[in-house]
């Protein structure tokens, strides 16, 4: 990444659902990042946190309620035009946590691969078709005789190579991953992991990598976000985040992740949070996380904190860093 | 130390469309008063089906004990009847399960599904009962259990529901606790609070633990000794140190080194095993990990290894670790997260 | 350490040497890959109950087609001088078809007839052979024709008001609500008072509010397949909604499609059939099976062959059917296949 070009920016995003009467579920509320061109980001967070709404609604499966999400200098929030729609839908695409509801069980593997391409390219023929499938069959550590099977004959790793060839069958530039690896077993993860990585660096792939592992996101990631209810409260180069994370939401976070290293499980000391993430629909006032905060203030009830760049590319939302505190 | 269960050449299979599934095939082990044994393995390596067989839950119509002794206390369950079973069942072995949001009647207030336990095993008064209940809450960390113990599960989170489940599984004090991916379903913050719990809990009762997990970590959090399963058999066991840091068996060697660490240098690749687990109902000839395993030798391919004894603790089957077999390095990294521990047992 | 060498010494010294990569590689399972409605074919065929009903849903059909034609007579045709004939078939004699009333005397004999009514005829004489599978082929009409209008209807309505969700589903839904709030015997017995009662008549009267439950059913599913990640997967690629719903979503609601098909269409039958019998249903000479056996209840102490055939066919249908439609729940239900 010598030159960083901002690929893909995310302005104050909000995307509230309505639960029931009057109940307003704000799953993604004021939210700012960007994605530089080629790298991975990593959005971490708790279950409910949001995260995979923010990927959602970035691809356009859900419309934003307020916010931009500028891609390559095109705001694609606003109306588009229906071919400016599909060259959008053509340069980014998804791969899904769940590799067994990700795939139509009703359709074949070549047929699946294709679907993009018949999308993007209608006109193209049989032979032409076929030979790209058989492609990134090979492409993603499949064999070209799969081309005819039904998923259902697949174990999940292999489901999970599939959805990855399928989004790749439109050429894409930008691939979000929603907890690719959250359903894999071990030994499995390891190896989408590296074809994510290989991918990457074969066709200049940006990925916006959503996970709850911190290890694994630690491991692909470039920079990385952390998310608690709805809002980001951490975004920094990973190894930086690791080695000296700001706030206190991530640091407890990192230190109940659990090390396959007994020595170390032994002697560190954890961060254990007390209580429960809050119901997403009765957020707490001011800091949302101050309910659980070890290290909670008095201004932390008053007033949100703001979303800060505190040194070069590390961006933090907490009292505790703020210049008036 | 005393020894509380012993298991002993279990075989389970299950029958299906596709013929026999033989799901655990020769497991044996022991359980220690007050130690935890982690059961590692990924999906379909038998661990589950082992703590299942443990509590008599098979279901009847598919599955069946083919062999093997399951030895607690003098019985062998795998002979005793339904009857007795339940009456050892809650009272002497309980289980907590992965799903917290399933393993509680929605029906029910928690009180009643954690007193339920209490009157049927013990004999006692439904006030002393009720008192009992609201102390078990609040030693699994529920607040104000005087309150929420007329509450329904839909109004407890995850973590609390799974406080509940440990609490309905610690009202009779059994002597051993099968967890079963008890924290698979929480998040990370939450599965330290319920880890520690467990912990605490442990010390506190004396309670053997065994728990099935998939996750490294938390093995290394929670057990003394481990034992590593793949395709219905146990690979390897030793204490929680053998298996860490002088781990003999590839496919341990697989497991630990395709997990990142934290600490590690992201610029590496990981070293996944490749290839995907056996079809349990059409297991090739010899080690079941044999097509996986790099290290494989012609003989892997037709002949099981039996069980070596490294230590007196630390069992393996594997053929590399017969004599004519040719002399493998364990691969670079594994163990050697602490180095300096690492060499200090390797010279010990 | 101490390491005890494995007690195996008849493996030879050579096969502890390292495999050859060729082995490693996973042996491919060459079966050809089954598709959704082979493997169900395959199940169906494996169950035995719903096999029967299909053998003998097919030959009643096939019976019911080519039985009239075995005789002279059809079905209207009126002879009084044949008029409450018992059943005679020549070389049945011993089971029963000899011609003689439930009183011991002969007919046939007494009347001095000579060509045989195989089942009997009924109080004017006309054949009861024919009539019977007559009656079969209106039924089986009705009851298909019925349900395939319910299909139709109810999939459109229910696939409609999934997909695109939202306000419409609300209003939609409230629609459906209303309908099942109506008491459908009332509705049917109006509209069947109003109109004619003949066959036309009956079936729009049972689909008025027939199509309800076939709608749900599909609106259910498709609310249910909405979420799943192919579905989000499609969309992300950028299908258009057509193709969506007949590549993504149709093929995946046939399963239960068909079997609320197979469950409606003796429930179809059985209710023409109470229709009839309450005397709000086909108007004789045409007849259904719940024609025959009205009449055949009005003379059941004297002429008791005149309910017994119908009834045994109404009862294998009705049989039939059901096992079948729960074989073939089974068959298709997607939690059996992972």
């Amino acid at each position: 990444m010598a030159d960083k070009v901002k690929l893909l920016e995310v302005n104050r995003l909000k995307k509230y659902f309505h639960a029931g009467k009057k109940k307003v579920l704000k799953a993604v509320d004021d939210v700012s990042f960007y994605v530089y061109k080629g790298e991975t980001l990593g959005l971490v967070g708790e279950s409910g946190c949001g995260k995979s709404t923010v990927g959602r609604t970035i691809i356009n499966l859900y419309k934003a309620t307020s916010g931009n999400v500028i891609y390559d200098g095109m705001n694609v929030q606003q109306k588009l035009s229906v071919r400016d729609l599909k060259k959008y839908k053509k340069k980014m695409q998804m791969i899904f946590q769940d590799p067994y509801s990700s795939l139509n069980p009703r359709m074949t593997v070549a047929e699946i691969i294709a679907e993009g391409i018949d999308n993007h390219a209608p006109g193209i023929s049989r032979e032409r078709k076929m030979e790209k499938v058989y492609q990134l069959l090979e492409l993603v550590g499949l064999h070209s005789s799969h081309a005819n099977r039904y998923p259902h004959e697949f174990s999940g790793g292999q489901r999970q190579r599939i959805g990855i060839a399928r989004a790749l069958a439109v050429e894409p530039e930008f691939i979000i991953a929603d907890e690719p690896i959250a359903a894999l077993d071990v030994s499995i993860q390891a190896q989408i992991v590296n074809l994510l990585r290989e991918l990457q660096r074969g066709k200049q792939l940006t990925y916006l990598f959503i996970a709850h592992d911190l290890s694994m996101v630690k491991h692909i990631s470039d920079r990385v976000a952390v998310m608690y209810l709805g809002q980001l409260v951490e975004l920094s180069g990973s190894e930086k985040l690791y080695a000296n994370p700001l706030h206190p939401y991530t640091k407890a976070l990192l230190s109940a992740v659990p090390l396959p290293d007994p020595d170390l499980e032994r002697t560190r000391e954890r961060i254990i949070l007390k209580g429960d993430v809050p119901n997403p629909l009765h957020p707490p006032c001011g800091c949302r996380f101050r309910t659980r905060c070890p290290e909670a203030k008095a201004i932390c009830a008053e007033a949100a904190p703001e979303w800060r760049e505190t040194e070069r590319d590390h961006f933090v939302a907490c009292h505790i860093y703020s210049a008036c505190w | 130390m005393e020894k509380i269960l012993s298991v002993e050449n279990l075989h389970v299979s299950f029958y299906s469309d596709g013929g026999e599934i033989a799901a655990v095939r020769g497991v044996s082990f022991d359980v220690n008063k007050g130690e935890t044994l982690a059961i590692v393995g990924e999906s379909g390596s038998g661990k589950s089906v082992t703590a299942k067989t443990l509590m008599k839950l098979l279901p009847k119509q598919n599955s069946i004990i083919k062999q093997g002794d399951v030895k607690y206390g003098g019985k062998n369950l795998v002979q005793l009847t339904n009857r007795d079973m339940e009456k050892l069942r809650g009272s002497e072995i309980s289980m907590v399960f992965q799903d917290p949001m399933t393993s509680l009647n929605p029906t029910m207030t928690i009180g009643k599904q954690v007193m339920e336990g209490l009157k049927r095993h013990r004999t006692m008064s439904k006030k002393t009962a009720y008192t009992r209940t609201v102390e078990l809450l609040e030693l699994v960390g529920i607040p104000d259990p005087g309150e929420r113990i007329n509450q329904y599960p839909h109004q407890f989170s995850g973590g609390m529901r799974q406080r509940v489940v440990i609490a309905m599984a610690l009202a009779c004090n059994p002597k051993m606790l099968i967890a079963d991916e008890p924290t698979t379903a929480l998040d990370v913050t939450i599965q330290a609070q319920i880890l520690e719990l467990m912990k605490e809990l442990q010390k506190k009762f004396q309670t053997a633990i065994i728990l099935i997990t998939h996750d490294l970590g938390v093995v290394a959090n929670m057990a003394q000794r481990v034992a590593v399963m793949y395709a219905g058999e146990i690979m390897e066991s030793g204490t929680l140190d053998e298996i860490f840091y002088q781990p003999k068996h590839p496919y341990t060697w697989g497991l630990l080194s395709s997990m990142p660490k934290l600490h590690a240098d992201r610029s590496l690749p990981l070293t996944p095993i490749p290839g995907t687990p056996p079809d349990l109902s059409h297991l090739p000839e010899g080690c079941p990990f044999a097509p996986r395993c790099q290290y494989a030798l012609k003989v892997c391919h037709q002949y099981e290894p039996g069980k070596t004894k490294v230590s007196t603790t630390h069992t393996v089957s594997c053929w590399l670790e017969d004599e004519r077999a040719p002399k493998v390095k364990k691969p670079e990294g594994i163990g050697g997260m602490q180095r300096g521990r690492q060499s200090k047992i390797a010279g010990s | 350490m101490g390491r005890k060498p494995n007690e195996t010494p008849e493996i030879p010294d050579d096969m502890f040497t390292p495999a050859s990569p060729g082995i490693v590689t996973k042996a491919e399972t060459s079966a050809a890959p089954l598709t959704f409605w082979q493997e169900a074919w395959r199940r169906l065929r494996k169950n035995k109950g719903a096999l029967a009903g299909l053998i003998t849903i097919v030959f009643l059909i096939v019976v019911s087609l080519i039985g009239p034609l075995f005789n002279e007579y059809s079905y209207s045709q009126q002879d009084l001088v044949r008029s409450n004939l018992p059943p005679k078939i020549a070389g049945l004699e011993w089971l029963g078809f000899d011609g003689t009333r439930s009183s011991g005397e002969n007919t046939y004999e007494e009347r001095g007839i000579t060509a045989n009514a195989w089942f009997g005829t009924d109080e004017f004489g006309r054949d009861l052979w024919t009539r019977l599978w007559k009656a079969t082929q209106v039924s089986l009409f009705i009851g298909v024709v019925a349900a395939f209008l319910d299909l139709l209807i109810g999939v459109v309505y229910g696939g409609i008001s999934a997909f695109y969700g939202g306000r419409l589903d609300n209003v939609m839904q409230r629609i459906i609500e209303v309908l099942v709030g109506i008491p459908n015997l009332i509705v049917i017995i109006l509209f069947i008072l109003i109109f004619e009662p003949g066959i036309l008549s009956i079936i729009l009267a049972m689909i008025i509010t027939g199509w309800v439950g076939m709608a749900r059913v599909v609106r259910g599913q498709i609310l249910q397949l909405k979420g799943q990640e192919f579905i989000l997967a499609a969309r992300t690629l950028g299908t258009s909604n057509g193709k969506l719903i007949w590549k993504h979503l149709f093929p995946n609601v046939m399963g239960p499609i068909i079997i609320t098909v197979m469950f409606t269409i003796p429930s179809a039958i059985f209710f023409e059939a109470f229709l009839s019998f309450i005397g709000l249903g086909l108007q004789p000479p045409l007849a259904s099976l719940g024609v025959l056996i009205e009449d055949g209840y009005q003379s059941m102490r004297f002429f008791s062959y005149k309910l017994i055939f119908p009834a045994i066919v109404i009862s294998a249908l009705m049989i039939s059917f059901n096992l079948l439609a729960d074989g073939l729940r089974d068959a298709l239900d997607p939690k059996m296949r992972r």
